[in-house]
Formats: C-alpha cells, sequence, structure tokens
C-alpha cells in the first residue's frame, strides 16, 4: 500500500504505470492532500468511527444485496426464492445472514454516529446541512429496513408491513390513499412485494447515493467538527493526526472489527425464515417491528390505550413529527457555545430524546 | 533507477530516501536497518492477514455464484433418455428433446428408423432443425448443412458432424443413450 504512495518505487514497471497514472490522475496531489488534512484527536475521538463504521456496513449491504439479487424474486415466487437461497444454494443462509446483520448494525451505527454528532454539537455552523444530509440519510436507511423486511413474505414480514402501512394509513384524509398507493391495492399481497422491491433496489440507493455523495462532501469541507470542550483550547494546543496514513489506518482498524463482529453474528446466529405469510392464518402472538421501529411503536400503542380510537394515533404521530421537527432545527436554536442557556437546553433535548428512544424501545420489548 | 537521489547498489528495498520532500513521516528514528526489517516483516504479516480474510469471503462466495454451474453439470451427467412419445411420430418428422441440459433431435426417417443428434450446431452455437423436404439437418444461423442420417457436416461453415445418440427401441418405447 504504502509504496504505491510514493511516487518513486524502486522496481520500475510499477513506478512507469504509477507515473503514467499520476500524469493523467493527479494522484500525488491527492496524496499530498490526504497527508495535508488532519484530524483532530482528543477524549471524544473514538465518536468519529461511527460514521465510517455505518458506511462500511452500508458497503456490506451494497455487496451482499447485489449477490441476493442473483437468486431473489419479487411477486408471488418472493417467499420461495428465499427458501431456496437460505436452505438450497450453498452459502446462500450465509448471504442473507449477512444482509440483514449488517442492516441492522448499519442502523445502529448511524444512531450512535448522529447521537455523537449531536452532543459535539458538530451540527453548529458551518455544519448544518451535514446535520440535515445525515438526518435524510437516516431516514433512507429506515425505509430500506421497512421494505427489506417484507421482501422475504414470511409470516413476520408480512404482519409488521401490514401494521407498519397502517399507522400513516390512519392519517386524516391523504393517509388511507398513501397507503393503498405504498400497498399496490387495500391488502399486503404480490404487488407490494414488487413495489418495495423497486423501493429498496432503484429509488433508496439513487437517492441515498446522492445524499451520500454531499454528506461525505461537506464532511470533506468542513472537516471533523471537535467538541465544544476541546474548542475552549487555544489552537496551538489542540492535538491532531494526519488523515493519511495514520487517520484511514485506525479507520480501517475499526472496519476490521466491524467485519470480525459481523462474522461473528452472521455465522453464530443465522438470520432465520419464518412459514410463508398467509392471509388466513390470524397473527401469532409477539408480532413487532425491527427493534429500530420499537420506541415508535411502543408510543403509539400506550397513547393508542390512553386514548383510544383514532385520537390516541393522531396524538402520538404528532409527537413524533413534533420531535422530529424539533430535531431537524435544533441547529438554528442551539447556534454557538456563547448562548450557554440554549446550548444546555439542546444538550438536554439531545438526552430527553435519547433516554425517551431506549425507555420506549426496552419498554416495547418488555411487553410484547 | 533513482534520478535525484542515487544511494548505490545497497539500498534494495528500503523506502528512506522517497517521501519526495512532502511531509516528514513521523517514524523516522531508529536505525535504518530494524527499519527495513520490521517494515517487511508487517507487510508479510499483512499480506497473510489480508490473504487470510480474502479467502474467508471469497470462498463462500465463489460457491454462491457457482451452485448452478454445478447443478447443471450434475444434470448434463444422464447417460440416456427415454421418450415415450416418439413411438406415435409420423414417419418423415422430427421431434426436440433435452438430453440432460443439451438441446437433442430426434428424426424419424420416411423407413420408420431413428436417428438422433445433438442439436447444437458445431460451428457458433445455435440450434439446427430437420427439413423434411430437403432431407438434410439446417442451421439457420449461418447456412450450416448436416446429413440427417450420419450427422456429418455437409455444407457451409460448421467445422465437425453433430454428435451421434444411439437409438433403441425397447419394447415399443424409445430410449436415446449415449453412443
Amino acid at each position: 500500500m504504502e509504496k504505491s504512495s510514493s511516487p518513486a518505487c524502486e522496481w520500475a514497471p510499477l513506478r512507469k504505470v504509477w507515473e503514467f497514472a499520476d500524469d493523467r490522475l493527479g494522484l500525488n496531489e491527492w496524496i499530498a492532500f490526504g497527508r495535508k488534512k488532519t484530524v483532530p484527536q482528543h477524549g471524544h475521538t473514538f465518536w468519529y468511527y461511527f460514521g465510517g463504521i455505518s458506511m462500511f456496513f452500508f458497503l456490506v449491504q451494497v455487496t451482499t444485496g447485489i449477490l441476493l439479487l442473483l437468486y431473489y424474486r419479487p411477486g408471488p415466487e418472493a417467499y420461495d426464492s428465499v427458501r431456496q437461497i437460505t436452505y438450497d444454494i450453498e452459502f446462500g443462509w450465509l448471504i442473507r445472514s449477512a444482509h440483514s446483520w449488517s442492516a441492522n448494525l448499519m442502523v445502529l451505527a448511524v444512531f450512535v454516529h448522529m447521537f455523537s454528532v449531536f452532543f459535539m454539537k458538530a451540527f453548529r455552523k458551518p455544519r448544518e446541512f451535514g446535520w440535515w444530509t445525515g438526518l435524510g440519510l437516516l431516514g433512507v436507511t429506515m425505509v430500506f429496513g421497512f421494505s427489506g423486511y417484507l421482501l422475504p413474505m414470511d409470516e413476520l414480514a408480512y404482519f409488521a408491513t401490514k401494521v407498519g402501512l397502517e399507522i400513516p394509513g390512519s392519517i386524516p384524509i391523504v393517509g388511507s390513499f398513501a397507503a393503498d398507493l405504498a400497498r399496490g391495492g387495500p391488502t399486503v399481497d404480490g404487488n407490494t412485494v414488487q413495489r418495495f422491491f423497486t423501493l429498496h433496489v432503484v429509488i433508496l440507493p439513487i437517492v441515498f447515493g446522492a445524499l451520500l455523495g454531499v454528506h461525505l462532501f461537506l464532511v470533506q469541507r468542513h472537516g471533523n467538527a471537535v467538541p465544544p470542550s476541546e474548542e475552549a483550547k487555544p489552537v496551538a494546543e489542540r492535538a491532531s493526526i494526519p488523515f493519511f496514513p495514520d487517520f484511514l489506518l485506525k479507520d480501517l482498524a475499526m472496519w476490521l472489527v466491524a467485519l470480525n463482529l459481523l462474522a461473528i453474528l452472521v455465522s453464530l446466529f443465522p438470520w432465520p425464515l419464518g412459514p410463508q405469510a398467509d392471509p388466513l392464518t390470524p397473527a401469532p402472538a409477539g408480532i413487532h417491528p425491527e427493534w429500530y421501529f420499537m420506541s415508535q411503536f411502543q408510543l403509539l400503542k400506550v397513547l393508542g390505550n390512553w386514548f383510544p380510537g383514532t385520537v390516541g394515533e393522531i396524538l402520538g404521530i404528532g409527537l413524533f413529527s413534533l420531535g422530529g421537527l424539533i430535531w431537524a432545527v435544533i441547529p438554528l436554536l442551539d447556534r454557538s457555545e456563547e448562548n450557554k442557556a440554549m446550548a444546555r437546553l439542546g444538550t438536554r433535548i439531545g438526552l430527553v430524546f435519547l433516554g425517551a428512544l431506549i425507555v420506549l424501545t426496552v419498554w416495547g420489548y418488555m411487553v410484547v | 533507477m533513482t534520478m535525484n537521489e542515487t544511494n548505490g547498489p545497497g539500498s534494495t528495498e528500503s523506502q528512506e530516501p522517497q517521501d519526495s520532500g512532502a511531509e516528514p513521516l513521523k517514524e523516522a528514528s531508529g536505525s535504518q536497518c530494524d527499519c527495513v526489517a520490521r517494515r517487511a516483516a508487517m507487510a508479510a504479516g499483512v499480506g497473510v492477514f489480508g490473504a487470510g480474510y480474502a479467502g474467508a469471503i471469497g470462498y463462500p462466495v465463489y460457491r454462491y455464484l457457482s451452485t448452478p454451474v454445478r447443478r447443471a453439470a450434475s444434470a448434463a451427467a444422464v447417460t440416456e433418455v427415454s421418450l415415450p412419445e416418439a413411438a406415435s411420430m409420423e414417419p418423415g418428422t422430427a421431434t426436440m428433446f433435452m438430453f440432460g441440459t443439451r438441446t437433442a433431435i430426434l428424426i424419424r426417417h420416411e423407413d420408420e428408423h431413428y436417428t438422433a443428434f445433438d442439436a447444437t450446431c458445431t460451428h457458433l452455437g445455435c440450434t439446427v432443425k430437420y427439413e423434411p423436404e430437403n432431407k438434410r439437418i439446417f442451421c439457420a444461423c449461418h447456412g450450416g448443412v448436416y446429413d440427417p442420417e450420419t450427422g456429418d457436416a455437409l455444407a457451409g461453415p460448421p467445422p465437425k458432424g453433430l454428435t451421434v445418440y444411439r437409438v433403441e427401441n425397447r419394447d415399443g418405447e424409445i430410449v436415446v443413450a449415449r453412443m
């Protein structure tokens, strides 16, 4: 690796190739740029890795997703094709397990990344658009998860999707229309799978790719933010390390840790496949969504008990929308460390949101 | 071959003076020799490690991708195919059938005897057809002509004849087998 980074390799043919490419692509400029670029070093540096880890899992998703596409058939044969992948095609279970596990780990990494950015106040000027594109990426990631969950068309997938689409369906006027459009009819069936498939493998990747491009460009442009505690120090006292090769190697080491964790989960806990979805079968006990939708699910359930009927649902959706709105405009409210009261309030909002997410999620699992 | 800094022939594998003046690497301490040895050991370690990971990921992916290929190979291993319908074929007609994974052709001639061939043209792989009016097997892609009795290439680009199968009549049941 390092050898090719050096403009004068000792092996002549390799050096010629390098010079040919460098002449046309300006590779040495990139390396010089990477050497000049630095990453701040302080007590909270650890959290910088989670953006990269999220991206690593995304790359695993792309790779395993393409592999699954070779055998997956959307539409009425969906379940059968996933059964084939899981039990018939050699190592198909492994590829599918990797896709499912990596999806969950990616959502987890994205959440850690988001909250660490939040508490480091990295959304402040000039990084507001980084925050907003990040929220967009989170939204797309969750729709990725929701749409992908249906594709095997087993019992759990079927009911999770049914329930999941009932929720927006309860929004007055537009809700039921939107839900019908998403399902491709009044019920979850082959049409829904086909739609979710198109969403999952064509539309979402395009949107995600565009958002990610802007997100990474902004990270590149503004560099890593430092937490307020670090910002208070004079510039001369702040430590940093070169991006290339120091930080890049550390980043890659974290990717390796992520890969090993994934390998352990994938092989020791292969992702299961339930019985085929059947509209004539009543919902089995304990139907619940994926963990990252659990807090919303639990909030709706609780409010539905307190305020029966549509009122509870509207209240729940309203509450979550309000939370999302506050989360999105936080860079406009908590703008600098000078406004101490606002800075404290921002941190408290973050703690309340994080606490609410954890409590609701745990609560949801306890009553399932 | 370094133009800018000639070090003499001793510096075979070293990296020392090659920083192109960009930014000094921070680990320039220690003797040159130690550094080179450590670098080589590191490189070897990373190489072995990387190869291990590449294999651990590459092997399952290879098996996953090639599963249908292996299945096809075992399907192709058939030695004979029974064609119960063939006994009622009109004389002077032909029928296509699958011999394992290969397309094959069975011809019932005017005198009621049968011949069977692999139906893949030996030129560029198109599927051939029987022309009873011309009493020949013909490939429409590039005009290859074969003998319907022997499978020999008669005209056009085919470099050799069609693979011939043996046809047996077992108590009224037509069975096609490898020669």
